[in-house]
């Protein structure tokens, strides 16, 4: 063990891994809130819609949520173009992450609005709100309350598993980190970095992620 | 005319028949006081009323507005029928006053200033004025179910439907709430109230309706009924609650 250290050599690449770092933010805070977004609507039609909607939901989300991430994401970049539709390697990274939480998502809240008492939903309707109405001013508030902390730790896993969209040169971080390791060979240096920035990112987002829950959910 | 006119209703839940054709005619200011046992259909009765059920046949007229399955328009029906439960059920992230504004907001479009002023007035009349800003977990049973009451009558509903609201509570706090439901019936409200507490029915009731395996088994002028039940059924009834 006399491997000697030698960070200054990633130096002349710092707005490489810059930009890769950016792009991984980028990456995680767009397809957190879409994914949030689109799991919102999968959870709805599941537990508000007509059946044939919800059955539809279903599959996608047993699609997605048995399936790897990085066969998802293959098949979104490699894979469409057979039936002509061509993405570029950003907007396929975009895609398959919103794809990918939007369905655990989907689970997750849904959870989140069946642990809602029935009854409540029943007070709602019979102060003759419509049950979308009931939904949004009755039911989301308190099933994210209660789905906030797993929903904030399958954000984190999101993000520790975007590392994988370097697989079809998306430009995150870790893809930031093949580059460089492939020109100045300190791959020990360049990866104990990036995942320091891992580490420091997800406790970031972690800690974020509660701080907005206690403005969100003011405290009782 | 009768405000809510209930005829001949038939609601099964599969083949288990919980309404075996129910008539009953309700008039302006009337105060109904249903009773019977524990499966016999209460709730279902009043539940029909609303639409939160659907029945299989018969009809419900209430206030003019026809309940007929899919093609109720329920958000009318309900601006006229209130519905208060056992379980209160008030919305636990918003404060009493904001429990309070919701439907007047979202169903009637009024401003948040005019909804906020109703809910003064409503909180007020149950004798909440200084629980306006409270959460439902920072109030008692007994407080939580006024405010219930409240949210109902901000709709200003001509009938109320009130489902065994004081069985949940702790027996000290029951009277704050029938003497809330004591004050809308002096004031003229139609209240048709399921409820086990016998001396408020005959007391406050205009009418008595006993409800057995799924029929009314014998209705009237609650004081004549309690003091001369009839049927052997609800002469047991009576001795065991009574
Ligand atoms: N949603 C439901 N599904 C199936 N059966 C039900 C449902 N609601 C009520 N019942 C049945 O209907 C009968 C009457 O219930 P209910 O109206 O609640 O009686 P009560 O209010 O008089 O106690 C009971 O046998 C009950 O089990
Ligand atoms: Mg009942």
């Amino acid at each position: 063990m006399s491997y000697k250290l030698q960070f200054a050599e990633l130096l002349p690449y710092w707005n490489v891994l810059l930009y890769g770092l950016a792009f991984t933010i980028v990456l995680t805070v767009v397809s957190t809130v879409a994914g949030i977004a689109v799991g919102t609507a999968g959870a709805a039609a599941r537990t508000f819609g007509p059946g044939w909607l919800g059955r539809v939901v279903a599959v996608y989300v047993e699609l997605i949520r048995n399936t790897p991430f990085i066969v998802q994401l293959f098949f979104i970049f490699f894979g469409l173009p057979a039936l002509g539709l061509k993405l570029s390697e950003t907007t396929a990274a975009f895609l398959a992450m919103v794809i990918n939480l939007g369905a655990y998502s989907t689970e997750i809240i849904r959870a989140g609005i069946e642990a809602v008492p029935k009854g409540h939903i029943e007070a709602g309707l019979s102060l003759a709100m419509s049950k979308w109405e009931v939904l949004r001013h009755v039911v989301l508030n308190q099933a994210f309350r209660k789905i906030y902390p797993a929903l904030s730790s399958q954000i984190i896993i999101v993000m520790l598993g975007s590392a994988v969209v370097s697989q079809i040169s998306a430009e995150d971080l870790t893809y930031a980190a093949n580059f460089v390791a492939s020109r100045n060979f300190r791959n020990f240096e360049v990866y104990l970095l990036a995942a320091l920035a891992y580490l420091l990112l997800a406790l970031l987002t972690r800690s974020l992620l509660r701080a907005l829950g206690r403005v969100i959910f003011k405290a009782r | 005319m009768s405000l809510v006119s209930i005829r001949d209703v038939r609601k099964s839940f599969g083949t288990n028949e919980v309404l075996k054709g129910v008539s009953l005619d309700i008039a302006k200011g009337d105060v109904v006081a249903i009773i019977g046992r524990s499966g016999s259909g209460k709730s279902t009765l009043l539940r029909c009323i609303n639409g939160l059920e659907t029945y299989q046949s018969g009809s419900i007229v209430a206030d003019g507005i026809e309940v007929a399955g899919a093609a109720t328009n329920l958000r009318e029906l309900r601006r006229h029928v209130g519905m208060v439960f056992q379980q209160f059920n008030l919305f636990p992230h918003l404060t009493a006053a904001e429990n309070v504004m919701l439907a007047p907001t979202v169903v009637n479009k009024v401003s948040k200033a005019e909804a906020r002023a109703t809910a003064a007035e409503v909180l007020a009349k149950v004798g909440l004025s200084e629980k306006m800003d409270a959460y439902p977990s920072e109030l008692s049973g007994g407080q939580q179910q006024r405010v219930a009451i409240a949210r109902s009558l901000a709709m200003r509903p001509k009938v109320l439907l009130c489902d065994e609201i004081t069985s949940a509570l702790d027996p000290e706090l029951v009277n704050e709430v029938l003497r809330v439901v004591e004050q809308l019936a002096r004031e003229g409200m139609t209240l048709i109230l399921v409820t086990h507490e016998m001396r408020f029915a005959r007391d406050v009731g205009t009418k008595l309706v006993f409800m057995h395996h799924g029929k009314v088994h014998e209705e009237g002028v609650p004081k004549e009924v309690f003091a001369a039940p009839r049927t052997p059924e609800l002469q047991q009834f009576v001795g065991q609650v009574g």
